[in-house]
């Protein structure tokens, strides 16, 4: 090939050249470094990027999406069949506890009327089919088909049928990402749902476990027991399900007990996530933070 | 001459944007820390048999593009591939003259390398992760290099062949 002896012509006069390239760009890293570390001013550039990556994405997903599809198109008619009626009585269920859950409300709205507490949140939902899922360990990230054009923001919630996934870190037009409450960056406020206590879920970098590091040893808590979201912090709304408490190890001499919990949503096989959006009459009460940070 | 350049230009830069792909397909739990650095490995071949066309420069564009692919800090994997593919130009000739078990070696070393930037720029920036997602990649790395040699010496001899 032609190319190997004009590599070698031209190479002497380029190598002092390199170092000095080299030395401009690890200088340009280590701004851009730093200046991604400390702000979110670069966002935009990332957003630019991120949308010459999404086809890549898509081609990615392709043989997925077509594998799924025929899965589906080939159930046979028994499957199906069975899955209807399963689906059915799944129905009948949830709409029984609806029934039930549209009662609570009302009473609650009257309650809460009397208390002259700050004005309900309703939520609306909207569901996003997950993309790809942390091409990188060190981070737990995925991305969803659903952008800023859908009216998904920063710091949004994002849960799944059981409990709270993440939330969104980056939206870009047509594809955001998420973090998953499971990253080891990631921690977000909760309570006990039995007695209401407070405490802060951190993410381990395991999918099924979380870490509650901020117990004392005499904190009321028992294996068992349901963690809920708290909606201190803004980002996540109050309410949701996160995880049940697995261990509680209490060592006297440590000032705080070793607690975990595992997710209640499974986190490493969820294909489609809801996007949460607080509706509500009072602004105070809906803080859109990024609050990926502790 | 242009044409022809940009003919020649055009399977490399197909072979970047495959290894891109590969980096972003999902795997499951247990493979994922194991995932070779296949854009690593890419840029390292041509860098090494085309260090003027392939050098620091694209190694940045490709770098940053993973960044954000990833959703790491925008610049981590620039300045890694940046280093790494620097090393490999600057010592380029040498390399070339390599039977393939000592160019395998090289490369294990190259990718160590890469996965340290990496690891020192988490650990600044107060990532943490397991040891295994460090040297998960760089031991699949140099296993799969001897097979990714072959496949691109094979284009390439083809693609002379034919020209």
């Amino acid at each position: 090939m032609a190319a190997a002896p004009t590599d070698n012509q031209h190479r002497s006069p380029n190598t002092p050249a390199l170092g000095l390239r080299v030395l401009l760009l690890a200088g340009l890293s280590i701004l851009l470094l730093v200046t991604d570390h400390q702000n979110n001013h670069l966002d935009a550039t990332r957003k630019a990027i991120g949308a010459a990556v999404y086809p890549l994405r898509i081609v990615v997903d392709a043989p997925i999406s077509v594998w799924r599809w025929l899965g589906e198109s080939t159930a046979s008619r028994n499957e199906l069949r069975l899955e209807n009626s399963r689906l059915n009585a799944e129905r009948l269920l949830t709409h029984a506890r609806l029934q039930r859950y549209a009662a609570l409300e009302a009473e609650n709205t009257r309650l809460r009327a009397m208390l002259q507490a700050t004005a309900n949140v309703r939520d609306q939902v909207r569901v996003a089919e997950i993309m790809s899922v942390s091409a990188n360990p060190f981070r737990h990230v995925l991305v969803v088909n659903k952008g800023t054009r859908d009216g998904v923001y920063d710091g949004q919630a994002m849960l799944d049928a059981d409990g709270v996934v993440g939330q969104v870190i980056e939206a870009g037009l047509l594809s955001s990402q998420g973090v998953l409450i499971s990253d080891p960056d990631h921690a977000l406020p909760i309570e006990v749902n039995r007695n209401g206590l407070r405490t802060i879920a951190v993410g381990t970098g395991e999918y099924d476990r979380l870490d509650l590091p901020f117990l004392p040893n005499n904190a009321d808590i028992n294996e068992g027991d349901l963690l809920v979201a708290s909606g201190l912090g803004g980002a996540f709304p109050a309410g949701y399900p996160v995880a049940v408490v697995e261990s509680v190890t209490r060592i006297p001499r440590e000032p705080f007990a070793a607690v975990s919990a595992r997710p209640a949503a499974a986190l490493n096989q969820v294909r489609e996530i809801m996007l949460i959006w607080s509706v509500s009459d009072d602004p105070e009460t809906v803080v859109t933070e990024a609050g990926t940070d502790e | 001459m242009s044409k022809d350049r940009a003919s020649r230009r055009l399977p490399i830069l197909a072979s970047i944007v495959f290894a891109l792909m590969l980096t972003i397909v999902p795997l499951p739990d247990y493979a994922s820390p194991f995932r070779p650095d296949w854009v690593a490995l890419t840029l390292i071949y041509w860098a090494m048999n085309l260090p003027r066309t392939y050098s620091v420069g694209s190694a940045w564009i490709v770098g940053i593009v993973l960044d954000v692919a990833h959703g790491t800090l925008l610049g981590q994997h620039a300045l890694a591939l940046c280093f790494m593919v620097y090393i490999t130009v600057k010592f380029h000739l040498q390399i070339r003259q390599f039977p393939l078990s000592q160019l395998t070696a090289t490369v294990f070393a190259l990718l160590a390398l890469y996965q340290f930037i990496l690891f020192w720029i988490n650990g600044v920036a107060g990532v943490h992760a397991a040891a295994t997602t460090y040297w998960g990649p760089v031991l699949t790395g140099t296993l799969v290099w001897p097979l990714l040699f072959m496949f691109f010496s094979g284009l390439r001899y083809r693609a002379r062949a034919s020209s």
